[in-house]
Formats: C-alpha cells, structure tokens, sequence
C-alpha cells in the first residue's frame, strides 16, 4: 500500500436516497443524502447498526438495486446494473448448493464466457490463494461455515474484480473462525497478494472495522446517513489489545451511544414526531431487559456500567446490547450517555421487586412510555367485548415505518403487554382482548 | 421421512377473487366451446372397431408396453408445458394474473368428465387414423400431471433463495444462464416431488381413457385398460387378474428405473446446507454412477447439458432491480380489456349454448346429483380417516414397520384402483347389493393410500423429545391421541387428505358406475350422471356435470382444505 501515490477513484457515490413509497402517507425513508468516495488501495468499512441502510447501500453500489435518488459512478460512468469489475461476498454465503466448489468459484467466469480450460486454471490459482486446496470436488454442505465463506471469497476473487464488496462476510460465522478468516484476508492483502484494488465492507462489529479497514464511516439510523468518517491511521498487522486500539473502539462505541434514534427526541421542546404511538420498536426478551438491569444493578456496576467492558463481560455484541439499552431507556429504566447505561429509579425499583411487583412497575412503564401500548389497552377499555383487531394497529403503523418495521413494532407492544398483563393477544384471530373481570 | 410433500394446491392463495371467477368463466366456455364443435363430428368414427382385444395372456406384455409408452408421452409433453407456461407465468406478472387462476380451476376439472370431447377433438386432427385416439389418451393422462406440476414449479421459481438470486446476479450470468444454473435446480426436487406424485392419477387416466365410448361409437387402443375392458365384457375375471399383475409389474419397474434414481439424483438440489440424514443411493443409481461406461455416457449428457445451459442467452441486459416498481398503466388497461373481452365471449358463449338444450331444472339437477356425491366423498374420507389414522401412527411410530410398509403404501397409492374394480362389481352383483351404496367404497379405494402414507411419514417424524415428555408425564389414552400424536401429524394428514379428497372426486365419475359383462349398475350422484350423459353422447349435460363438479371441487378446496392447511402450518410449527 506505498504505491497509492496515484489514488484514482473507483467508486463515486453522490447524493443517494432511498425510500419505499406507501400510498397512505409519507416514504419511508432508508438512506438519506449519503455520499462517499472510494479510491485504490483502500479497505473502508461501514459500521452501523442493523436496520441503518447500510446493506442497502452495499447493494445499490453493487447495481443490484436502483436508488431512488442520486446516483452512483463507477470508474466514471453512472451504475445501471451490476457492472464488470466489482465483485460481491455475501453473509450467508449464497452458494449454489447443487454445484462444487470449483463449479461455484468458475461461476463469475462462465458468465463472462471464459474457455474451460482458462477457467480451471484460474479456479485452481483462486481456490489455492484462499487455501482451500483439495477441497476442489466437495458440495458446499459437506464444508463448515469457514471453509463455505472462503469459497464466497475465492469464487469473487476468481474474476480478478478491481472492487471487492463484502457483506457481513464474518457475522454468520463462529468468533474462532471468523478471526482466522480476517486474519488471514488482511495477511493477503498487505502482502499484495488479492488481485484487488480496493474493499468496501459492510460490518456491525466495531473491533472488526478496526481491525480491518483504512476508513470507518459510521452510520446513524433513522434515516440511513453517514454520521462520522474515521481514518484507523495503524499499520497492518493490527494488535486488538494495543492501547490506542482499545481507546479508538471505546470512542466509537461512545460514538454509536450518544445520540438516541431521532424518532425520539431527547429534549421535549423539540418538534415531536407526527404521532408518538407510531415509533418504531424492537421485539426485547423480558428476561435480557431484566438480565441487563439486574447486572447493571449489582457490584462491580452498582447502577452504572461502561458499555464496552459490559458487553465484553456479557460476550454480547454491540448490535445485541445496544438496543436492549436503548429499549430500557425508551422505558425509563435506564439513561444512555457517552457509551454508558445507568440505571433510574424505576429501574432499580424493578430490580428490587419480586416476580408479580415487577410487572406492575413494567406496567407503569410501559403505559407512560409506550403510546401504542396505552392506546391499544384504552380501545380495549372502551370496547364492550373488551377485543379489537390487531390489523387496525398494523395498518396505522405501516403509514409510518415499514410492514416489516410494523411486524416487529406490533412483536414488541404483544411482548411487553403480556409480560405485564395489560393485554392478552390471540394469534389465531389476530386480535387483542381483555380477560374477563373476576378471573 | 426426509420426502416431505408440498401440495402444489395447497401452499396458494385462500380466497377466491375476481380473477378466479374470470379464469372459470373462460375455461368454461371453452369447454362449451369445444363441445360444440366435437359434437358434430361425433359420427364418421368406427376405426379402431377393426383390432380386437386379445384375452390371453400373452399379450398382455405388448399391451403393457403400449400403456407406458402413452405415459411417457404424456409425461414429456407435461414437461414442455411445465418449462413454458410455467416459467412464463412466473416472469411476466401480467400473464401471471391471468395463468395463475386458470391453472388453479383447471386442476380442480375433473378432466375425465371430458374424455369424449378430447377423443373427439383430437380424431378430428388426424381422421381416420389411431393416432386422435391416441393423442387423446395421452392428453387425458397429460391433464392428471400437468397442472400439479407447472405449479410445482411456479412455485419453486417465485420461492428461490434472495442470496442466491443476488449472487447470480451479481456474478453477471444472463438470463439464460440463470435460468439453467439457478433456477431450474432449485426447482427440481419439487418437480420430481410432484411428478411422481401425478404418476398415480396418470396410471388411473390412461386405464380409464384407453376404452372410451361416446353415443354410439367405442374405441379400444391397445393396452392394458382395454384389455380390462374387454375382460369386463367377456366377464373373465382371470383376465382381470392378470391385468393387475402386469400392471404391478409396470409399475415396479417404474418406480424402480426412473423415479427412484431421480429422487434421490435431485436431493442433491435441495438447498439447505446442513448434510441431513441421505436415504441410500437405490441400486440403479449405485450401478450407473459404478460402472464406468455408464458414467462416461451420462457424463457426456450431462456435459452437454451444461454446455447449454451456459450460453450467454440474455433478452434483457442487466439492469438494477428498482425499489418501486412502476409498470405501465396503458399496456395494464389494453390487458385487462382484452380479458374483459374474453370474459364477455365465453359467457355469451355459455349462455348460447345453455339456453338451446338446458334449463334450470337441469342445473338443479345437477346440483343435487353433486350433493350426493359430495356427501359420497365426505363419507369416505371420514371412514378411510377413520381406519388409517390410528394403523398409520401405529405403523409410523415403530421405525422397522414403517420401512417395511411404506414402500407397499406408496405402491398401492399408485396403483390404478380402476383395476380392481371388477372383483368389488363382481361382489357387488354377486350378492346383490345396493349399488348407491356399495359402489362408494371405489372411490376411495385408490386415494385412500395417500392418507395412510402421508400419516406413517408424520408419526415417524414426531419428535422423540416431545414422544418422550409424554411418557414422563404419564400421558396416555385418549389424552395422549388428543394432544400429542394427533396434532403431530395433523399437517401431514391434511396434506395427504388433500390429495386423496381430490382424486375421489375424479374418481366418482368412473366409480359411480360399473358394469360386468350385461349387468349395469349405477348409483345417484355426479359421477354417475356424467358417465350416463357421455354415454348418450348427450354434450351439453356432459358440460353441465363437468362445471357442477368443478364448482364443488373448487368451493371444497377453499372453504375446507386450504384454511386447514393454512391452519396447520401456523399451529403446529414453533418460529
């Protein structure tokens, strides 16, 4: 990587948005005015959380998807469908389970209409660049997660592409393997072995992005948008326990925890979103939320807690504390501020209590804090048969959000309701309804 | 059992909509249509008259081979409709709306109703030579296959993997080679799933179309369901009984040389990653994959194959999916009023025929007749339910036993029933039954099997945990068939029961009706008023029946089998 002295831009990303279009109401919007440029010989990271579009923009760069503003250049010319050159690795994988390992690293060659014997030689030099010599005749299923990711990886390589774009390649896999993995990529790569100029992943795991790449541009949600662009100035191989590497995960995770979801603004004199039983949230097990508050609570936290060691201690990943923080401090039971969670009354109050208490103090939470939840028990409430279809709730929140954000908005408020006994639901008629009084 | 089932009848939409009313109202007035135009050439035809059946044995090897080569016929031409209209309803969303609705009512006709127009037809295409008899035989076998598996394979090709489709797209292969490295793998075990699934109602179909005979006319093509017919009138019950060996032996060799080696050849398709439990390559499959010059041929087919499947064949170039679809408006409005117009033809085309030879009385007829029928169907299955249910958790439940009978199940389910028809007419006459209701057994007597093998393959796959809680808990008795084995295999009942619902309705129109040597026995109902109305070459009654009967197959499918299918899914899975 000295030789970049000639940086020449190979991926030109301008002014892109993108929004699913509802009939009812407003777009849903995705990705927000994003705009990033990609040179030779870099390896750049996008970090965010899931659901923060950044799939998305993997996809709209690799011309699987058409955006629904602003465009995308690639050498110079605007991006129209998948164009030669970029290659893809996918997090599941996507191998064609029907074909072997050879036939599926040839299968970027046969389309171009490559000779066989030109495609086995350069099938054969790929499979063994990625260390996967000898495993040339077995079918996908036979391979673990590992030995399956590095035939996603050779089968891009193979086409000798300028871009390589990776999608999540490491989160599918187990954390012993997906180390090896990185390492050994990152090894190739400075040694200049990857006929490539230039990655873009996307990734939610900070050390990854660390460990990894040139340049991070960290995302926010809500709508997709790049918040922060930082340059990882450490020279390749990178030492995860190295001071300045653990203080450049710890101010990202500061990073990621310091502004809450827009949908719900911190100060109150701010303009509030349309309506406020309309956000969206995130189906939480009950017993993680209670799990993490009980943690916080007790030593060596007592009430207060640095995310970063938390989630260590935990062995959860950022993308699976984060939101149960912010789930506890939508509900009041906590407060987020630079990277840390610290517990409120009524948090600690739910500690304190025992099995039936807790769900009274849930209750009140969830009714001063949740409107959709309040809402669908005053219906119910009002109803003389104490029921009403789910379907009217969903239609309301698809206005707002996505069906799918819908889906997991209506998972949560059944969840919690019924943790907290405020409502019941029964599936098969997709409804809620109140048990009869004296019951 | 690791071959699941997936009824392509099943897994659709629920509720009728206005596409489907269009979608009956066409293939109906086709039908009309079509009957118009057979009935007046109904007579110039006495060609096959002139080749008599022979009852001895020995041939019965030729005619057997004449039967199969009918099926194979039928079978590939089953495949061109299926990689046509299929695929082409599966690309063109405004084909879609329109194909998707005439396959689901084309699949619940009882085409056999139709046997004497086809015939008709297809001897009009090619007078005066056996080959319309033929074609109308294959034709007839054709329809029993067809439908199930162009949706089959519809289905596969709405359902393939996002990852996959991305990845192929990503990877720039063009259409054409999309088409044969992605998705018509992905397609296969369902395709070979359902084909062999139609092989049953295709071996009822050529038994059944291989002597027709309209008004005053009869033909007999050489095969095995002739020579049963023959045997009917001769009334030479050993002649029937050689009919039913030779088509066991058919039958055997079927499963054993084709269907056998190509499910287990397509399971290499399916697309889940984990290497599951393998079934043993069968013996015909071990030896061509061993012997090397057998290798080297279908190495070389298969080399071919893929040489054309990864021609750069492309009708559009890449282009990016858009999130917002926005077809055009005015070729939507000009497809829509070419429907219309459609529409408008076929019930002008109804109401004129109608109104010249039918009222409403016939109509209520008809209705009632398929009331009967209908209660014929729900009686059975309540019976065949009934006896089969409790052997197959039985069976099901103890491993040894179901490897043992499973094989037998599967081969009885696809055994022509119409073969053993004439030991029950025999009884039947013998003792002097009542034909209303002794001659309903017949119409389950074939689909019966589907509910026992579908009911086997659900209790072997009951979990052993949850088998094991139960006897923790002491659970037994009624309890125990209440909340554990019977919503254990309540999916797999509703899947078999499904398809055995169907063909009994098919079944009807030859089971109704029977007969030994001069001897005719009829019972009230649907079938039986079809059969009568085909042999007085009576077409606009025939018409009638075959509309009455598809209403009721239609209207049972949806109202009954679909929701508790849909039902089935949602409860008895955890995610």
């Amino acid at each position: 990587m000295d030789a970049v002295s000639t940086a020449e831009t190979l991926i030109e990303v301008k002014a892109i948005r993108q929004a699913y279009h509802k009939d009812s109401s407003a777009d849903v919007v995705v990705l927000e005015d994003v705009n990033l440029t990609l040179s030779n010989g870099e390896i750049v990271g996008l970090l965010g959380r899931s659901g923060s579009g950044k799939s998305t923009l993997l996809r709209i760069i690799a011309g699987l998807l058409t955006p629904t503003g602003g465009e995308v250049t690639w050498r110079g010319k605007k991006v129209l469908g998948p164009p030669e050159g970029i290659a893809m690795v996918f997090q599941s994988f996507a191998l064609f389970p029907w074909l072997t390992v050879q036939e599926n690293v040839e299968l970027g060659l046969e389309a171009r209409g490559v000779a066989r014997a030109e495609r086995d030689r350069r099938a054969e030099e790929a499979i063994d660049l990625i260390g996967l010599g000898g495993y040339e005749h077995a079918y996908p299923k036979e391979l673990s997660g590992g030995m399956r990711q590095r035939v996603g990886l050779a089968r891009a390589l193979v086409v000798h592409p300028d871009l390589l774009l990776m999608d999540e390649p490491f989160s599918a896999l187990d954390v012993l393997t997906a180390e090896t993995l990185r390492t050994d990529l990152i090894d190739l790569w400075a040694e200049g072995k990857l006929p490539l100029k230039s990655v873009l992943m996307v990734t939610h795991n900070i050390e990854e992005a660390v460990l990894m790449c040139d340049r991070v541009l960290v995302f926010s949600s809500n709508p997709g948008r790049i918040a922060t662009e930082l340059k990882v100035p450490f020279p390749h191989p990178r030492n995860r326990l190295a001071p300045d590497f653990r203080q450049m995960v710890d101010d990202i995770y500061a990073l990621m925890t310091r502004r809450p979801t827009p949908a719900r603004p911190p100060a109150p004199g701010t303009v509030v979103a349309p309506a406020a039983h309309t956000m969206v949230l995130h189906p939480m097990s009950i017993n993680l939320l209670a799990g993490l508050m009980e943690t916080v609570a007790a030593p060596p936290y007592d009430g207060r807690a640095d995310l970063p060691p938390l989630a260590g201690a935990l062995q959860l990943e950022i993308d699976e504390i984060l939101p149960l923080a912010e789930a506890l401090a939508m509900l009041q039971f906590a407060e987020l501020e630079e990277g840390d969670i610290k517990l409120t009354e009524a948090g600690r109050a739910f500690v304190n209590a025992g099995t039936d208490e807790r769900k009274l103090v849930f209750a009140v939470a969830l009714r001063t804090h949740v409107p959709l939840a309040a809402m669908i028990r005053q219906v119910l409430d009002e109803r003389w048969n104490h029921r009403a279809s789910a379907v009217r709730f969903r239609d309301e929140l698809e206005d707002h959000m996505s069906p799918d954000y819908a889906d997991d908005t209506l998972h949560a408020v059944i969840g919690w309701g019924r943790y907290a006994e405020l409502y019941h639901y029964d599936e098969d008629a997709d409804q809620f309804f109140l048990e009869e009084e004296g019951t | 059992m690791a071959t699941t089932s997936f009824p392509a009848l099943a897994t659709h939409r629920r509720l009728p909509n206005l596409f489907d009313l269009a979608a009956m109202l066409v293939i109906a007035g086709g039908l009309f249509a079509l009957a118009h135009g057979a009935k007046a050439t109904l007579a110039p035809l006495s060609v096959l008259d002139a080749t008599p059946i022979h009852l001895e044995p020995s041939y019965l090897p030729g005619y057997a081979l004449r039967t199969t080569l009918r099926m194979f016929a039928a079978l590939a031409a089953s495949l061109l409709f299926t990689f046509t209209y299929a695929v082409a309803a599966a690309k063109s969303r405004r084909a879609e709306l329109v194909m998707i609705p005439v396959l689901d009512i084309l699949q619940s006709v009882p085409i056999l109703g139709f046997l004497s127009f086809t015939v008709v037809f297809f001897m009009n295409l090619f007078p005066g030579q056996v080959m319309g008899a033929e074609l109308a035989a294959v034709f007839a076998i054709f329809t029993s296959q067809a439908w199930n598996m162009a949706f089959s394979m519809y289905q596969s090709l709405k359902t393939v993997p996002g990852d996959l489709h991305e990845a192929a797209v990503s990877f720039r292969l063009s259409g054409w080679q999309k088409f044969w490295r992605l998705e018509v793998p992905f397609a296969m075990p369902g395709l070979v799933w359902n084909t062999m699934m139609s092989m049953s109602g295709g071996w009822f179909f050529v038994v059944a179309s291989e002597a027709v005979s309209v008004g005053d006319t009869s033909w007999k093509l050489p095969g095995i369901g002739s020579y049963v017919a023959a045997a009917l009138e001769a009334r030479d019950i050993t002649a029937v009984f050689y009919a039913i060996l030779a088509m066991a032996v058919v039958i055997l060799l079927y499963d054993q040389v084709l269907f056998r080696p190509l499910t287990a050849w397509s399971a290499k398709f399916r697309v889940e990653l984990t290497p599951g439990e393998e079934a043993e390559d069968p013996w015909l499959l071990r030896v061509m994959r061993r012997t090397s010059f057998l290798r080297i041929a279908t190495g070389a087919v298969s080399d071919v194959v893929e040489q054309i499947g990864g021609w750069r064949l492309s009708l559009r170039p890449h282009r990016a999916a858009t999130a917002e679809h926005k077809p055009s408006r005015v070729v939507d409005a000009i497809f829509i009023a070419l429907m219309a117009v459609a529409v408008a033809a076929a019930v002008w085309k109804i109401v004129d025929f109608v109104s010249e030879t039918l009222n409403w009385g016939d109509l209520g007829t008809a209705a009632l007749l398929g009331f009967y029928t209908l209660i014929r169907v729900v009686v059975m299955m309540a019976l065949a339910t009934a006896i089969w249910v409790p052997i197959g958790v039985w069976l099901g439940l103890r491993p040894v036993w179901s490897r043992r009978v499973q094989p037998l199940v599967q081969f009885m389910a696809a055994f022509p029933a119409n073969l053993f028809f004439p030991p029950f007419v025999l009884v039947i006459v013998y003792f002097n039954l009542v034909p209303d209701i002794w001659l309903t057994p017949l119409m389950v007597l074939g689909t019966q099997w589907y509910i026992l093998f579908n009911v086997i393959a659900g209790a072997s796959a009951f979990p052993g945990d949850l088998q094991e809680a139960a006897k923790n808990f002491r659970i037994g008795g009624f309890l125990w068939w209440r909340r554990v084995i019977l919503p254990g295999v309540f999916p797999y009942y509703i899947t078999g029961a499904i398809t055995a619902s169907g063909g009994s309705w098919n079944a009807a129109i030859v089971a109704e009706v029977a007969s030994w040597g001069n001897t005719k026995l009829s019972a009230h109902g649907l079938g039986a008023y079809i059969a009568q109305a085909t042999d007085a070459g009576d077409t606009a009654r025939i018409v009638l029946g075959v509309v009455v009967m598809s209403v009721y197959v239609i209207c049972f499918n949806r109202l009954l089998w679909r929701p508790l299918y849909a039902y089935a899914m949602r409860r008895t899975t955890i995610s």
